[in-house]
């Protein structure tokens, strides 16, 4: 069996892929994908949990589904942010979304 | 409605029209007066349901309409105030709301309502005409009084403060019913405040009246202090309490501490109801408008001064030296006031003298402990005095007329000597005028004035009082003979001037009033007829001696009919009546009357005697105080003070205020502020990633600080 750690690192590597992209995407869809992908990174460290805890408690893989969940409604809600705020400054860069600036 | 919520509504319209007018209607003379008379048709409608439903209940005296409220806390106990009609209030209330509504409606016409304002009218005067133009030709008719909405609202406070009076079950609201009169009168007297004369007699009553206000005041401490209650019932009710009081000899001069109070709260009412000393102010007090007259005079404020000693009576009959007192004081007015009445030429100021006069009558009867006749009196000569004052006004207003007709203004239309044959041109009011002095004069059998005068008389003979009995059928005397004066000289005869030829009868408003009032002031005697009187006696159930004599524990006994008080009275009324118009049927000028006797005509010289004794010498002192005590000593200690308080002001100032609060806590705090907004906007870029590159950095730097220092464990 795999050992455990290498689920960790596989998920910190994912996380901080995730992470990056946030951080330095300027395309306000690929900031997106980077949340996914750190939610994911999430998820998968929640699963490799529960498979070598306690079998019988299924509170990982339910934790993981409300992730899904809330995850699908997150990205919907920002997809459409994204796609509003093309419509007015025909721009998805972040850089230039800078409204909230003093 | 239960009677006891009528009670409590009963002094309420006038209450409210007073602010309804002064807040929102007076702006508009027809809806002031519609609110004010209304008012009083509403009081007066409350005042007689429930008139007519305490008739209806037996033993009203010992089981009367009470309700009461907690108040105010004192200590573990409640101070108590509310509502209670015995029939000695059911009474009252009875005239009372009878004789306001009427001056109400009366003040309606007195005032000229429906006449165009005046042409040179200001407010604080009397109106003074107003031209018109009719068929080509200009006249000068009465024209309407400026501050007609003002006057209803006064009136309206007035008569608020009489029914709390009267609805009162404690000496605590009646005193404060009692203030508010003393108030109202001097805003009322005063009214026509552009007058230097009524200013003068509005302060002068004010003070006058206050100075018994005083003693009554102590009165009521005195009383709640030792009883701890200032309720009627309570008080005499309490057999064992009223015995403590009427020990004999425990305060100064020997009196019992019943007779103590009783005489401290008397003098409140020498002061309210004019008894001599305190009677100056009254005769003043004519400066009013008419209806103010009347009702001062009859239907509220000095009848208060009477209500409040019939009140008290079982307190004041404790002791026999403040009887005495009472005794003394009341028929002492009654006769010095009708020498003084004798002498006035004003057709008002005759009336003022005789209600002192009469009212003394009142006092004297308490004096003497004939209660009931006390009462009767003090209702019969509501009605009968309410009736002459506004019969007086009604020829004032004719006069008036007749000196707006020939321009003369030089003509007093008060002074009786002008007058003269008026009985042509103003029959209804010279008739009502005529019932109204016969009333007064105690006109045998049909008149009320004789049945109350003549029960007083009787009381006073049947108890032995002779001084009393011979004094007052000498005051009752001069009545007759003083009334007769008034009406020979206004009414009979020949016009003695050009203005009372052209006189005029006034409108309905006024002679309506004039002829109800003239009603009760022939019936309501009937009511009161004594039981074994000659041939009229039991014809009618002495209906009001029952009925009020109930108010008290014992009952008090009729007088036994005796002939000696019945012809007294008899031919000291007729006497007066038929002398006085012998005489002043050949009188024609004040020259030609023997009466102006310098020291009547002058009141006694009381106003000069108080001038010396208590005005001057009160400014003289502070002539003399002014300079020395207040502007050498007084104001030189204040000087002192001024330049250490204002050093400690400019030191307190430029140190702790400016330096410290103003330059380093105010604007200390206002520029750390803005420098720290100035330093921290850079990193407000508005950049999405970049505030999350600052998070992400943050966490990271807290959680190594979490981890490396705290030990706080992944």
């Amino acid at each position: 069996m795999i050992p455990l750690s290498w689920y960790l690192i596989f998920a910190a590597g994912l996380f901080s892929l995730g992470l990056f992209g946030v951080l330095a995407r300027r395309n306000a869809v690929a900031i997106l994908l980077g949340v996914e992908l750190m939610l994911n990174a999430v998820n998968i460290n929640l699963a490799a949990f529960w498979r070598y805890g306690n079998i019988t408690n299924m509170a990982g893989q339910v934790f993981a589904i409300i992730v899904f969940a809330v995850a699908a409604a997150e990205v919907a809600v920002g997809l459409a942010l994204v796609i509003s705020v093309y419509r007015r400054h025909n721009t998805v860069t972040a850089d230039e979304i800078d409204m909230l600036k003093w | 409605m239960t009677t006891e919520t009528l009670i409590w509504l009963i002094p309420l319209p006038p209450a409210l029209a007073f602010f309804l007018i002064v807040l929102f209607t007076n702006k508009s003379k027809a809806l002031s007066h519609s609110v004010g008379v209304g008012a009083a048709i509403l009081s007066w409608l409350a005042s007689m349901v429930v008139f007519f439903r305490a008739l209806g209940v037996e033993h009203l005296g010992e089981h009367p309409y009470v309700s009461s409220v907690n108040w105010l806390p004192t200590g573990d106990t409640w101070f108590k105030i509310g509502v209670a009609i015995d029939p000695l209030g059911a009474a009252v209330l009875f005239f009372v709301s009878i004789t306001i509504f009427m001056i109400f409606l009366y003040s309606v016409g007195y005032h000229n309502f429906g006449q165009p304002a005046g042409d040179h009218d200001r407010k604080g005067l009397p109106p003074h005409g107003a031209t018109v133009e009719e068929h080509g030709h200009k006249h000068v008719v009465p024209s309407v009084e400026p501050m007609y909405s003002r006057f209803f609202a006064f009136l309206g406070l007035f008569a608020f403060g009489m029914y709390t009076l009267v609805v009162s079950d404690n000496l605590l609201t009646m005193f404060v019913g009692w203030e508010i009169m003393g108030l109202c009168s001097y805003l009322l007297i005063g009214f026509w405040y552009g007058k230097p004369s009524a200013r003068a007699a509005a302060i002068k009553a004010f003070m006058t009246t206050r100075i018994g206000d005083v003693f009554m005041l102590l009165g009521i401490g005195l009383l709640y202090s030792l009883t701890g209650t200032l309720n009627f019932r309570e008080i005499f009710g309490n057999e064992e309490l009223m015995h403590t009081l009427a020990t004999p000899g425990t305060t100064l001069f020997g009196l019992s501490l019943a007779g103590l109070i009783a005489l401290l709260l008397f003098i409140g009412t020498v002061g309210k109801s004019a008894q001599w000393p305190l009677h100056v102010w009254l005769p003043d007090a004519m400066e009013g408008p008419t209806p103010v007259s009347a009702m001062i005079h009859a239907a509220t404020m000095v009848s208060a001064g009477v209500y409040a000693v019939i009140r008290m009576f079982p307190l004041l009959s404790l002791d026999h030296n403040t009887m005495t007192v009472v005794a003394f004081i009341g028929t002492f007015t009654a006769i010095f006031a009708a020498t003084i009445a004798v002498a006035q030429n004003d057709i008002k100021r005759v009336l003022a003298y005789s209600t002192i006069s009469q009212l003394g009558f009142m006092i004297a009867a308490l004096g003497i402990g004939a209660y009931v006749a006390a009462a009767f009196h003090l209702i019969t000569h509501a009605f009968f005095k309410a009736l002459l004052f506004l019969g007086s006004g009604s020829v004032i207003h004719g006069m008036e007329h007749g000196v707006l007709h020939t321009g003369n203004h030089s003509v007093d239309p008060q002074d009786m000597f002008n007058m003269g044959g008026l009985r042509k041109k103003m029959p209804i009011t010279f008739w009502t005028f005529v019932i109204g002095g016969f009333a007064l004069s105690g006109f045998p059998l049909i008149t009320a004035g004789f049945w109350s005068k003549d029960e007083i008389l009787a009381d006073a003979w049947a108890h032995g009082h002779l001084t009393v009995f011979i004094t007052l059928a000498l005051a009752a005397f001069m009545t007759a003979f003083y009334t007769m004066r008034q009406i020979t000289l206004t009414f009979l005869g020949e016009p003695r001037t050009k203005e009372a030829e052209h006189a005029q009868e006034t409108p309905w408003t006024m002679t309506v009033p004039l002829m109800v009032l003239s009603v009760f002031a022939i019936g309501y005697g009937w009511v009161g007829i004594p039981e074994h009187f000659p041939v009229l006696g039991g014809i009618l159930p002495n209906w009001f001696h029952d009925f009020v004599g109930h108010t008290l524990h014992e009952v008090p006994e009729a007088p036994e009919f005796s002939w000696v008080p019945l012809l007294t009275s008899l031919g000291v009324a007729l006497g007066g009546l038929f002398l006085g118009w012998l005489y002043y049927r050949n009188v024609n000028s004040a020259k030609e009357d023997f009466f102006q006797i310098p020291v009547l005509k002058n009141k006694w010289y009381h106003d000069e005697a108080y001038q010396k004794v208590f005005i001057q010498p009160v400014i003289w002192l502070s002539e003399v105080f002014t300079p020395g005590m207040d502007k050498g000593l007084i104001d030189g200690i204040l000087h002192i003070f001024d330049p250490i308080t204002s050093g400690i002001g400019a030191w307190i100032r430029k140190w702790p205020d400016l330096w410290l609060i103003n330059e380093k806590i105010g604007d200390g705090l206002a520029d750390i502020t803005q420098e720290a907004g100035r330093t921290l906007r850079p990193i407000q870029t508005g950049r999405i990633q970049q505030y999350m590159l600052f998070s992400l950095v943050i966490l990271v730097i807290v959680g190594a600080i979490l981890y490396f220092t705290l030990g706080v464990g992944l």
